[in-house]
């Protein structure tokens, strides 16, 4: 093992300047240093560093033994994994693009998100299941999918998404010492965003999960938001201000556990609440978050609480996905329908004026 | 390749002969003992299991008989730090391996998933989605082998599950990394109602093995002298590094796929008949009183053991065991998420008023 065989190891202690994909590359080497047996597979991880280059140079580093390519088939990567865990290990595997983890998904809702609960806690699986997500890449049909929500729906499974480069490597440091499963979900769009990480060779303490974070504060609305929705919250926080409006924007950080503290003490401030989300929003995640809000904030709002959402379509072809992807000015306009006045702006809601007389 | 026809060294009078079984050695006299014993006590158990489902004392039993040289060669082939991959249907074969009966029928009992320590026992838990335990069994072995223990997986599947995607994914993947796994096909020619032409076009189910590069073969499995023979040299040919074995037993279910099932609507009766002069049990009696291996007050006592350990069972299942409905909410994860807590605090809530309302 050469841990300075490569330009982004060694343990410097200064933050460096590192890209998304760089920061995840980081935090599996220093995981893979600190624990023997924490191991990286699935497809493409080995010589080739994966189609993102995730896992570059980690299989020369560390060995074969430690990063290697299998066979291409997901179910069989996870059920893997499974046993791997099993016999004592912590695998870290990645599913190539997020719908291509769908042959994966009887494995991992039956098995994978099922073993603690069904040996009454004899059996834990720490694995962290790793799939690049959402769009934004230009990518082709079958290769840009939000799934989130069939992970997060599914109980036993912790599901983590960052949106910042720092989060992506402590979120998935402390992804890879849970005792739990996690699907760390990757913002693929994100991959060549820059930032700076401590990074830590010792499995040091990491405390984010379930913990949202505060990314801009503001007074007059609430935007939640998380992995690749965070940036576009932020730009549309500062874009409002232009008119007037002081938005405080949420990072959920982890879906699974989910934070509702913060939210909801972020909403009554506010008064105020978008959620935004790449994925289409029907039965979706954003969903869950606007019902929790009104369950525990109702008497603080001013407004119903409003979902930005794709659209309830398949994934659209590359020169369409702008139209799909909730952009800047769909949260502005969100955040102008929260009844400022005292009109509601039901445009696009035109079953609200079929529900029977008022 | 499998044997062009089934490995067989007992004919069905239980006279001694060879059918394609040069290759693998007799099995020791001890050995044969043990398995006429365990065979004996095995199916005992499983009728009083068949019973207490039928009494309402289980949720659902699927029984095994007619399986039993299965069931027990498969168990007597391993070592005490082997491990198994069971699936529902092989509860005789836990029993044979000296697991708690009663802690073995808890899944079907309702009270709580799997009732053993998969740890302890060196043993999965029994898997109810089909073909799915397999790669599991696969990547267990395989992290075995890296951490340099000798230990042998042993991974049961029907002749339905073959068809499984999750099957092929296995026998590739075990073959591919060397894995020390013997994958037992239980041939019992019915999958629920489906029979095994409706399954499969292949000549033998041992066959499909030879696509994913793995030594196969073919055994009749209610020959209980040839069952062991040919898992014992499975099991060794995994052990020493040699990789994956698949065996496909060829054998019959006597009963119905469980006690909610009507067998009469899809087989004739003649064709159980038929299998009835194949039992396992009285093959392997008759070649070990003609060998003087055995005699009239052994089969006694192994009859009056067998009475005594399914009087123990029933014994213990007649006392309804207490659950704890708070026990819902362990083991979802390690530490429960603040809305687990939540909802358990409503739980408790709803038990206190039901109690306060008596």
């Amino acid at each position: 093992m050469t841990l300075t065989a490569s330009p982004e190891t060694g343990a410097s202690p200064a933050a460096q300047q590192v890209t998304m994909s760089g920061a995840i590359n980081r935090a599996l080497r220093d995981a893979m240093t600190a624990d023997a047996d924490v191991v990286v597979f699935g497809e493409d991880v080995g010589t080739l560093g994966g189609v993102f280059r995730v896992t570059d140079g980690i299989s020369r580093d560390f060995g074969e033994d430690r990063c290697f390519d299998t066979p291409l088939a997901e179910s069989g990567i996870v059920g893997f994994a499974v046993g791997m865990a099993m016999a004592g290990f912590r695998p870290i595997i990645e599913m190539q693009f997020d719908a291509f983890a769908y042959p994966a998904f009887e494995q991992i809702a039956s098995h994978v998100a099922k073993m603690r609960n069904r040996t009454a806690g004899k059996v834990n699986l720490p694995i962290v299941i790793r799939i690049p997500f959402a769009g934004g890449i230009g990518g082709v049909e079958h290769h840009c999918d939000s799934s989130e929500a069939y992970y997060a729906h599914t109980p036993g499974l912790k599901v983590v998404t960052p949106a910042t480069v720092e989060d992506a490597y402590t979120l998935l440091r402390e992804a890879i010492n849970d005792p739990d499963p996690v699907i760390f979900m990757e913002p693929k769009r994100l991959y060549w965003s820059k930032g700076s990480i401590k990074s830590a060779l010792a499995a040091t303490t990491f405390d984010s999960f379930g913990r949202a974070a505060v990314r801009r504060e503001g007074t007059d609305v609430t935007l939640v938001a998380y992995g690749p929705s965070v940036d576009v919250a932020m730009e549309a926080a500062s874009a409002a201000t232009e008119s007037g409006w002081s938005v405080e924007v949420v990072d959920l950080r982890t879906i699974v556990p989910f934070d509702d503290e913060t939210v909801v003490a972020s909403v009554r401030k506010t008064g105020r609440c978008v959620v935004i989300q790449e994925a289409q929003g029907f039965a979706g995640v954003g969903a869950e978050i606007a019902a929790r809000v009104q369950e525990r904030a109702f008497h603080s709002l001013h407004a119903p609480v409003l979902r930005v959402a794709g659209l309830d379509i398949p994934y659209p072809p590359p020169k369409l996905e702008h139209f799909h992807r909730p952009g800047v000015e769909r949260v502005l306009d969100a955040i102008a329908r929260l009844q400022w006045g005292d009109d509601p702006d039901t445009r696009f809601l035109t079953s609200a004026s079929k529900g029977g007389d008022a | 390749m499998p044997a062009p026809m089934p490995v067989q060294f007992l004919d069905d009078q239980g006279h001694r002969v060879h059918v394609f079984n040069d290759d693998y050695p007799e099995p020791s006299s001890e050995q044969l003992v043990a398995a006429y014993a365990a065979m004996v006590i095995g199916r005992r158990f499983d009728i009083q299991a068949t019973a207490l489902a039928k009494q309402g004392r289980l949720a659902v039993y699927p029984p095994s008989r007619g399986q039993e040289s299965c069931q027990v060669g498969s168990m007597l082939a391993l070592s005490q730090d082997d491990w198994t991959f069971p699936t529902y249907r092989d509860s005789m074969a836990l029993v044979t391996r000296g697991l708690d009966p009663v802690e073995v029928l808890t899944l079907t009992h309702g009270s709580a998933h799997c009732g053993y320590d998969p740890r302890a026992n060196r043993t999965a838990p029994q898997c109810t989605p089909l073909a799915t335990h397999l790669i599991h069994a696969v990547g267990f072995a395989s992290g075995e082998q890296r951490k340099g223990r000798p230990t042998v997986a042993m991974a049961f599947v029907g002749d339905g599950g073959t068809s499984e995607g999750d099957f092929h994914e296995a026998l590739n993947f075990a073959a591919v990394f060397k894995a020390p796994v013997v994958f037992l096909v239980q041939n019992n020619k019915y999958a629920i109602s489906v029979p095994l032409s409706k399954q499969t076009a292949a000549p033998s189910l041992g066959y499909k093995g030879i696509g994913y590069g793995i030594a196969s073969e073919q055994v009749d499995g209610n020959d209980a002298m040839a069952v062991l023979a040919v898992l014992n040299k499975a099991v060794a040919h995994a052990r020493c590094g040699e990789g994956p074995v698949l065996v496909e037993a060829h054998t019959y279910r006597l009963d119905a796929h469980t006690n909610a099932d009507d067998a009469t609507r899809y087989r004739v009766s003649d064709e159980v008949d038929e299998w009835l002069r194949r039992d396992p049990i009285a093959r392997l009696e008759a070649w070990l009183r003609h060998e003087a291996l055995i005699d009239d007050a052994f089969v006694e006592s192994v009859a009056q053991r067998a009475e005594a350990f399914v009087a123990d069972v029933r014994d213990r299942m007649s006392v309804d065991l207490a659950v704890d409905p708070m026990s819902l909410f362990d083991n979802v994860f390690a530490t429960p998420t603040p809305q687990l807590l939540e909802q358990r605090a409503m739980v408790e809530a709803e038990l206190e008023a039901e109690e306060a309302s008596r």
